[in-house]
């Protein structure tokens, strides 16, 4: 169970947090690109073996949305809550 | 013959306990196991084998016991107990299991006459034609060891605790006891856990002195100490189960000093972890070393010193490594005869031989097989170069592989292992985490370094004990070789999977089974490993272990759980009148997110379809009320409030004028309906929108991403307020009339208070906010009002509407209202995969804005081209006859891949017939054709429809 730093309310346990997935790039205008470069945002999501920036939402607590960096393997949170 | 001694061991002879195994009744002492208790009383044929039948004893003395398991009768009740690992009470009630009637004569043993047939994995190659179904059922009889207990628990209850220290330590041994001492000393928080009976570890088990005097007084002083310590918790019968993340463990206590506490599981968080669980000793693999009588050496050390059994009269002792001697030494210093020892080595030094003075030791040779069936009889020896060697009688044999380090947990934590040559064994490497392995646990096992780790951590400049590694006996020899003593596999069960391509060694534990019993393979996977690595001709390290995963040992349920039972799980929700809608003895149903509805309110002589059509008449002919505060809503203020519905919208939202709304779907990313509701402007920069019930967090939880990642500069401020506002929903033809009746200053007529629009005023003299919203699809009023005042808002609707003869409507009744309308309803027609344009909805898709959240991908979904599932009406043949919801629809009703299901079916009164909804392939272009529901017994043809069984036009609800 990870120890999960929220920005308002400290360090907390992770069983007060809903995982929001991994961030990949941003959205990209939907009414200019082609059809390959929109499914690749809707179904290729960052899997690395290593390092991954993702976002948590301190549902059980006060509700915000951060990122922080974790590493899949060590679970080790190389970066703390940030907002981009 | 084994039997107990007449002095010695840390039982308490002033307390004896009667207990029965098999129905026999036998006596024992307080703090005896069982295990030790069947053995004193001279019981040592316990078990038969679980895939063999071959007759078992007791192999072990602790968790590490493979062999015999007991199932425990009566208040105790519970399956698969290691013998050794039962602590012995008064009035115990045991008996084995996988044995019938007893393990002495079990009919079972005839297995043993087809085993060549049956090795590793046969049951992937056989008992498949024709149909492997039809072995299934007498598979499924034979397979397992107990029976889960069929007896009610006994009373008390089970605790959940969360605690916090500087340093856990794992394991009250020498090495844990120490770095206890030395942290408490320091005024550290710790915590200290041991899952024995009493602190000691190892100590228990030998005549280790410390200064001449015996090691156990060092023990008892030590424990004492750390009692009087406030920051130390020590904790006893406790296991450290589970090691976690970011320094979490799991402690499963499992005797609490309380007296309705059964047992407690800890969660503790600790800065430092020391993992003090010692070494197990390994089995030894040779032609029948499974026989009653084999037992690991320092289990025989154990029962002789611990708990003053002698587990035999003439032990024969087999070893590649130091340790072996001490045993032999003190079974021989208590009466019992030792034959041989038998050593695989060609030299040992003269300080471990000066151990065994009188005993004749066989250097160089090995024991290629046992003599016996039922207990052991004799060994047969032989030179490791294959030279002849004498056959000894003895009734015990005592093995020891070497020593395992306990790291268990420190792999858990995901450090890394590494063989040490010297040793034989994995050791802990590089750990991942804050945690120390001390003692034997790092593979310390001189008793000096044991404590000089624990108090400043390890060093590496030990002297190492002395072995060298036998995998297993290689001389040939009759008879069957085991690696696993509970799954009854074999050495030529792991040859065969590495015949068969299963090299890997995750691959071949599964392939075999083998070290995936409940004792985890304690003794034998290190031979498992070894002998695998003989077979590829490669060395240990290239093999490695399997991962090692919690729990450590079996962990009741009931210590998981916790307090968490029954209503404690998942607490329902309530609104106002839920105490007023039992009392008018409503049927309470739960209708998502946990919230308590009524389905329907029975009259006294009336079936369940009878209510449910008088309420549905109620509504369309006269009036109904109903509760709907279970809806999410959610209050929207800002500058940017319209443009951020017209991004998580289908349609345009932002052109709503103050007092009106519209009923809009949201999609997800990938253009499929996420949830919809209706959103309303109270003013300029204010907008209340309303979601499904059992959606309303997801939806917050989707609305606060877009803003807080995508639009952070948009000034959009959310307030979920589905508890702030409650509300009654008055619906049916004479709804106008009843809201005239209460008393309102909203005008109220159709031209200044049209559908889709939201009044603030007074409603029977409460403040109110009233929507036009229909779900029902008549004339209907949802009155909100502060949840204070929601009782007294019912009860005046009720008085007020009693001349209208008006009526409390529940679910079941709202139900089939908005199937006669052809409304959607998240999770039967919304189930995830539908699009907008799959329910004839495709008007909802605004055409101006350029883009909306999900746009895109609807687009690109209709593109392909692929057949879709389309809402249609379906018309039973039969007009009475019920069609259960979610049957499916395949092409004539054949057996095969079905073409849709059916997501509602009702009675609807307004056409006094049955209809339905459902999704089905191509729906919308095979209007007026036959379609099949397919049932288990039964198929029923439906004549496809629009999905709207009255008023299609919608103007009852615009009225």
């Amino acid at each position: 169970m990870l120890i999960i730093e929220c920005p308002f309310c400290g360090p907390r346990n992770e069983t007060e947090f809903v995982y929001g997935g991994p961030k990949g790039p941003d959205r990209p205008d939907p009414t200019v690109v082609s059809d390959e470069v929109w499914l690749d945002y809707l179904l290729n999501v960052p899997n690395p073996v290593g390092a991954v920036q993702e976002r948590w939402r301190h549902a059980r607590g006060c509700g915000d949305w951060f990122m922080i960096w974790r590493n899949t393997v060590t679970h080790e949170i190389i970066e703390g809550p940030c907002d981009d | 013959m084994t039997r107990r001694l007449p002095t010695g061991g840390r039982i308490n002879r002033r307390r004896r306990l009667s207990f029965t195994f098999n129905g026999d009744h036998f006596t024992g002492f307080e703090g005896d196991t069982l295990a030790s208790a069947l053995l004193a009383n001279g019981v040592s044929l316990t078990a038969r084998s679980f895939k063999y039948h071959r007759p078992r004893g007791i192999f072990g003395a602790g968790v590490e016991e493979p062999a015999t398991m007991v199932e425990l009768l009566d208040g105790d009740a519970s399956g698969n107990r290691p013998v050794t690992t039962v602590p012995l009470s008064e009035g115990l009630r045991a008996k084995s299991i996988n044995c019938w009637p007893s393990p002495e004569f079990d009919l079972g043993a005839v297995t043993q006459l087809i085993a060549r047939f049956i090795p590793a994995g046969f049951y992937y190659k056989t008992f498949k034609w024709p149909d492997w179904r039809l072995f299934e059922p007498s598979i499924r009889r034979a397979a397992g060891l107990a029976a889960a207990p069929a007896q009610e628990p006994k009373d008390g209850h089970f605790e959940s605790r969360n605690a916090h220290a500087d340093v856990l330590i794992a394991g009250a041994g020498p090495a844990g006891l120490m770095a206890a001492l030395t942290a408490g000393r320091a005024g550290k928080r710790v915590f200290l856990a041991d899952d024995g009976s009493e602190a000691g570890g190892s100590l228990l088990s030998t005549t280790q002195t410390i200064n001449g005097k015996p090691a156990i007084e060092w023990v008892t002083a030590t424990v004492a100490e750390l009692a009087t310590m406030p920051n130390v918790t020590h904790l006893q019968n406790s296991t450290v189960w589970a090691y976690r993340e970011h320094n979490l463990l799991c402690v499963n206590e499992r005797a609490p000093d309380h007296a309705s506490l059964l047992e407690r599981n800890w969660r503790v968080r600790a800065k430092e972890v020391i993992i003090a669980t010692g070494a197990i000793e390994r089995a030894l693999v040779f032609a029948n070393n499974d026989r009653p009588g084999v037992m690991l050496a320092s289990a025989i050390q154990t029962y002789v010193n611990r708990y003053a059994v002698l587990p035999g009269q003439r032990a024969v002792f087999f070893t590649n490594n130091d340790s072996a001697y001490t045993a032999a030494a003190d079974f021989e210093a208590v009466g019992g005869e030792v034959a041989a020892i038998v050593d695989s080595r060609a030299v040992v030094s003269d300080t471990v031989l000066a151990q065994v003075r009188n005993i004749k030791v066989h250097l160089g040779s090995v024991i290629t097989q046992v003599i016996g069936y039922k207990h052991v009889k004799a060994v047969v020896i032989q030179k490791r170069d294959g030279g002849f060697g004498p056959t000894i009688p003895c009734d015990l044999l005592g093995c020891s592989g070497g020593w395992s380090p306990t790291v268990h947990l420190f792999s858990q934590s995901r450090g890394t292992l590494k063989f040490n040559e010297p040793l034989s064994a994995f050791l802990p490497d590089t750990p991942a985490q804050n945690c120390t392995c001390v003692g034997a646990a790092a593979g310390i096992f001189s008793f000096a370094e044991v404590l000089r780790s624990g108090n400043e951590g390890p060093t590496t400049d030990h002297v190492p004990y002395s072995i060298e590694p036998l995998w297993r006996v290689e001389n040939k020899a009759k008879g069957k070789v085991f690696l696993d003593l509970q799954n009854d596999v074999t050495v030529d069960d792991v040859h065969l999977a590495d015949r068969e391509g299963y090299s890997n060694v995750e691959h071949v534990k599964r392939y075999t089974t083998g070290g995936m019993g409940i004792d985890q393979g304690k003794t034998g996977n290190i031979n498992i490993i070894g002998t695998l690595a003989l077979q590829q001709g490669t060395a240990l390290p290239d093999i490695g272990t399997t991962a090692f995963r919690a729990p450590y040992t079996p962990v009741s349920f009931g210590a998981i759980n916790g307090l968490r039972e029954g209503s404690v799980v998942l607490p329902y929700r309530h609104t106002p009148i839920t105490q007023w809608n039992k009392d008018q003895g409503a049927v309470m149903y739960e209708s998502g997110a946990r919230w308590r509805r009524p389905g329907y309110f029975p009259r006294p002589g009336e079936s369940f379809q009878d209510t449910v059509n008088r309420e549905s008449l109620t509504v369309r002919n006269g009036v109904g009320v109903y509760d709907g505060s279970p809806l999410g809503k959610f209050e929207l203020k800002g500058r940017d409030v319209g443009a951020f519905l017209d991004l998580i919208y289908t349609n345009v939202m932002s052109t709503l004028t103050p007092g009106h709304g519209r009923y809009g779907m949201m999609l997800s990313e990938d253009g499929l309906i996420l949830d919809d509701g209706v959103a309303f402007r109270l003013d300029e920069n204010r907008w209340l929108i309303s979601t499904s019930t059992g959606h309303a967090d997801a939806v917050n939880q989707h609305m606060e991403k877009i803003l807080q990642f995508d639009r952070p500069d948009w000034q959009v401020m959310i307030t979920p307020v589905t508890a702030q506002w409650t509300n009654a929903t008055i619906c049916g033809p004479k709804a106008r009339d009843v809201m005239r009746a209460l008393g309102t200053e909203i005008d109220l007529a159709p031209e200044a208070f049209p559908f889709m629009s939201v009044r603030e005023g007074t409603v029977a003299g409460l403040p109110a906010r009233v929507l036009r919203v229909s779900f029902t699809g008549e004339l209907s009023f949802e009155i909100n009002v502060a949840p204070r005042h929601m009782l007294t808002l019912w009860e005046k609707i009720m008085e007020t509407g009693k001349p209208f003869d008006i009526a409390p409507i529940g679910s079941e009744a709202n139900h089939v209202l908005r199937v006669e309308k052809g409304f959607l309803s998240l999770g039967h027609e919304v189930d995830g995969t539908v699009d907008p344009y799959d329910l004839g909805m495709g008007w909802i898709l605004s055409k101006k804005k350029p883009d909306f959240l999900g746009k895109r991908s609807v687009e690109l979904r209709r593109a392909g081209g692929n057949p879709r599932r389309e809402l249609v009406g379906l018309l039973p043949d039969d007009p009475n006859d019920m069609i259960p919801e979610g049957a499916p629809m395949t092409p004539n009703g054949r057996t095969e891949a079905t073409e849709g299901f059916v997501t509602a079916c009702v009675w609807s009164v307004a056409n006094n017939r049955v209809i339905a909804l459902g999704l089905l392939e191509n729906g919308q272009t095979r209007n007026g054709k036959i379609a099949h529901v397919r049932l288990k017994d039964r198929v029923i043809p439906v004549q496809i429809t629009r999905p709207v069984f009255y008023d299609p036009d919608g103007k009852r609800l615009r009225s």
